[in-house]
């Protein structure tokens, strides 16, 4: 088993050591409903952040419009259970709507990273935030019907899709979506984040994963050694979107309400995902993965302390990127502690 | 320098797992100490994370509301957790609920559903048996999804939208987007008030678009045409010139604003600047406008508004919920304040008229006042008389207020 191999393991178990422990605290009672509730949300995250360090750190591209791929699929798959809710039974719905979901935002990852991905860095960044930007803003304009003849389709308002008296609305502009069936669950968004890691990592060893990553490291050195450039920037980029779209068909089954509104999509969102990956540590996907999950609690640990909670939360949010980051920082830690203890005293300081 | 990044990303990855095991042993612990504080609270063994438990509490009820503290919309949160607290401290002070003390908590939600429902889950822990929220739409349909499965009673104060109230178990205390937007259109048809209507409303806001909405459809056949209808989105709503403009082209005679008085301010401003007085007319969202800091109130003149509740109406039990809301948070209420009162008294009448006591378990209790709610009759800060359908909806007389000499004088 070479040491690569090692390391995923490692990732898979700690999400399933995870999942085993948390279950039992279900199962014995001993698990609060505020804790319940957050697991699923918490399992979403750090599947958009294992799909954004794919961008971010494998492929080497600053996206911060990630929430709007998570968006698409969210408002696909939700749009698709809402419609077949009462002719298909709930396991088959589900898969079918994980599926659109992530198809939709493949399909959009791969539309915009045509014009995108001809950019670099800063640029690439700015655009990417436009487009979360744009996806978020046309889906609010969206209104969809449905009735006895079909799909209604309008840019205006309600009123102008000439509906049926047993019409029923679907996509209400602002509104979104309402009423999406609550399917997701604990188990299902860990089988998504295991499958999520498996796709990442597996990629990340694979032949294409080194093009992508030398493509990273030195893109005139890539080029002059055959690697088809775009292409394999391309898939990096359908794949990190289409992932990030299947954290969207979590979010959009885990609440009933669903509305393309800056809290949940817009550049503030994406911007969170990007410092749960940063904090995880740029290429370290086990890192996202637990970022994302702390990084979610957090704020709502804190609830004890009412509105100073965003204070704190900020406050620790610097403190966390200087005990990790900070190069004198790292020096002193190694200085002070040794070569094993620092790792025990720096996790330590980090929570 | 590899090598080093190498190490580094290797002890980095052993610290993050490290903090999540360390994140994961505080947490165990803070989630069971919950448990244990509502166990000791509940004087039972019931477990905090057991959903069907009796939520029995000795000798208090407790009464949970949820909205957003802080962020953009911290305003309305902060007036619903506020506006309940006063009726709470008012009820206590007078004996309590069938000899029962009231306790309560007010929790945040960030204008974001994901939040409200944990926000809801917080307060569940805590022994929460009334929930009064959430503040707003959105958010009270996600967490109507969670009361539902645990059958709990909610009441939301605030929340309009049509499908808030979707839920046998949840009543709303103001009139909804629909009601309003009909109201609107009757108002302005029965009192001849313009032959020409033009509409600014904010498209990204479920509150506004539903009230524009439902307007539209009732305008059909009214004795007024409706020539533009311009929308914005919180994004940009700060430069309403084209909107105003394309009013002023098509010759209305009279704006109407289902939106929020923060936006409505800069509208009421910048017509002026333009030269453009048509009147103005607004829904419960632009109460508040006098109270807008840097806000020239004269512009506001003959602003009409339907609102349930005019902080300036000088009867006791206004005068009395303004002078006391002033002397506690030195702010005057506005309807969200007082619709958050009125739902906290709601729930007193029809827990007196069901005959609950504290120690029914949550969904007992729930069913007991569902039924109480609609043979109640209520009064309060927003309505003289308020009766509710089992739909949830409530029955009052929507009450039209003109805006003279800078204060809020009734329209008929």
């Amino acid at each position: 088993m070479n040491k690569q191999t090692k390391n995923n393991l490692i990732t898979y178990g700690i999400v399933i050591a995870f999942y085993i422990i948390f279950e039992i605290l279900i199962l014995t009672g001993h698990l609060s409903s505020h804790m319940k509730g957050l697991l699923v949300p918490m399992t979403y995250y750090a599947v958009i952040a294992v799909a954004l360090n794919l961008c971010v750190g494998i492929l080497g591209e600053l996206s911060i419009g990630h929430c709007g791929f998570m968006c698409i699929g969210a408002f696909a798959s939700a749009f698709f259970s809402k419609v077949t809710e009462e002719s298909l039974p709930t396991a088959p719905r589900f898969i079918l709507a994980f599926i659109i979901g992530i198809a939709f935002a493949a399909l959009f990852g791969f539309l915009i990273g045509i014009p995108v991905l001809r950019l670099k860095g800063d640029y690439l960044a700015i655009v990417t935030l436009a487009f979360g930007e744009i996806i978020k803003n046309v889906i609010n304009a969206f209104y969809i019907g449905i009735d006895s003849n079909g799909l209604h389709f309008s840019m205006k308002s309600s009123m102008e899709l000439g509906m049926e008296k047993d019409g029923n609305i679907i996509v209400n502009g602002a509104m979104g979506i309402t009423g999406t069936p609550h399917n997701s669950s604990f188990t299902i968004g860990i089988i998504v984040l295991l499958i999520a890691l498996f796709v990442v990592q597996n990629l990340i060893a694979s032949r294409d994963g080194r093009a992508i990553m030398a493509i990273r490291d030195n893109y005139i050195a890539a080029e002059a050694c055959g690697v088809n450039v775009t292409s394999y920037k391309m898939m990096a980029f359908t794949i990190s979107a289409a992932i990030a779209g299947a954290a969207g068909v979590l979010f959009s089954h885990n609440i009933t309400t669903l509305t393309a509104s800056s809290q949940y999509f817009g550049y503030n969102a994406s911007i969170m995902i990007l410092v749960y990956v940063v904090l995880g540590g740029i290429g370290n996907i086990r890192g996202s993965v637990i970022a994302a999950c702390i990084l979610y609690l957090l704020p709502e640990l804190l609830r004890g302390f009412s509105t100073y909670r965003m204070l704190i939360y900020s406050i620790v949010l610097i403190v966390m990127m200087i005990i990790n980051w900070s190069p004198k920082v790292i020096e002193w830690r190694k200085r002070t502690f040794g070569r094993f203890s620092f790792k025990k005293a720096g996790a330590k300081e980090a929570v | 320098m590899k090598k080093f990044n190498r190490v580094f990303s290797a002890a980095m990855a052993f610290a993050l797992s490290a903090t999540m095991l360390a994140g994961c042993g505080d947490t165990a612990p803070a989630s069971t100490e919950g448990a244990a504080e509502t166990a000791a609270d509940a004087q039972t063994d019931a477990q905090a994370s057991s959903e069907a438990a009796p939520a029995a509490s000795g000798a208090t009820f407790k009464f949970g509301a949820i909205g957003p503290l802080t962020g953009a919309a911290a305003a309305y949160g902060n007036a619903v957790v506020n506006g309940a607290q006063i009726a709470v401290d008012e009820i206590n002070a007078a004996g309590g609920i069938g000899g029962y003390q009231i306790e309560y908590k007010g929790e945040d939600d960030e204008l974001n559903a994901e939040k409200s429902v944990n926000a809801y889950n917080t307060l569940k822990d805590w022994g929460m048996q009334i929930l009064i929220g959430s503040t707003t739409s959105a958010c009270s349909i996600a967490v109507s999804e969670n009361t539902k499965a645990d059958n709990m009673f909610q009441i939301t104060p605030s929340g309009s939208a049509e499908d808030c109230v979707k839920y046998d178990n949840v009543f709303r205390v103001c009139f909804s987007d629909p009601n309003q937007g009909i109201a609107s259109a009757q108002y302005i048809n029965d009192h001849n008030l313009a032959t020409k209507v033009g509409i600014i409303y904010d498209n990204s806001d479920v509150y506004s678009s539903g009230i524009y909405q439902k307007f539209v459809e009732e305008s059909e056949g009214k004795n007024y045409e409706i020539v533009s209808a311009e929308a914005y989105t919180q994004d940009n709503n700060t430069d309403f010139s084209v909107q105003l403009q394309k009013a002023k082209d098509a010759g209305a005679d009279l704006v109407f604003l289902p939106i929020y008085y923060s936006d409505a301010s800069l509208i009421l401003t910048q017509a002026n600047t333009m030269g453009y007085a048509p009147t103005f007319f607004g829904v419960d969202g632009m109460d508040g406008i006098l109270s807008v800091e840097n806000f020239d109130t004269s512009l506001a003149e003959g602003l009409m508004l339907l609102t349930p509740f005019a902080a300036d109406a000088t009867d006791d039990l206004t005068v009395n919920f303004v002078k006391q809301y002033n002397d506690k948070y030195s702010e005057t209420p506005n309807q969200f304040a007082a619709d958050a009162y009125d739902a906290v008294y709601i729930v007193k009448t029809a827990m007196e008229s069901a005959g609950v006591t504290p120690d029914m378990s949550i969904s007992d209790m729930c069913e007991a006042l569902k039924t109480a709610m609609t043979q109640i009759e209520a009064t309060g800060l927003t309505s003289a008389k308020m009766t509710w359908e089992a739909t949830g909806e409530p029955n009052k007389e929507p009450k039209a207020v003109v805006i003279k000499d800078g204060a809020y004088v009734s329209a008929e």
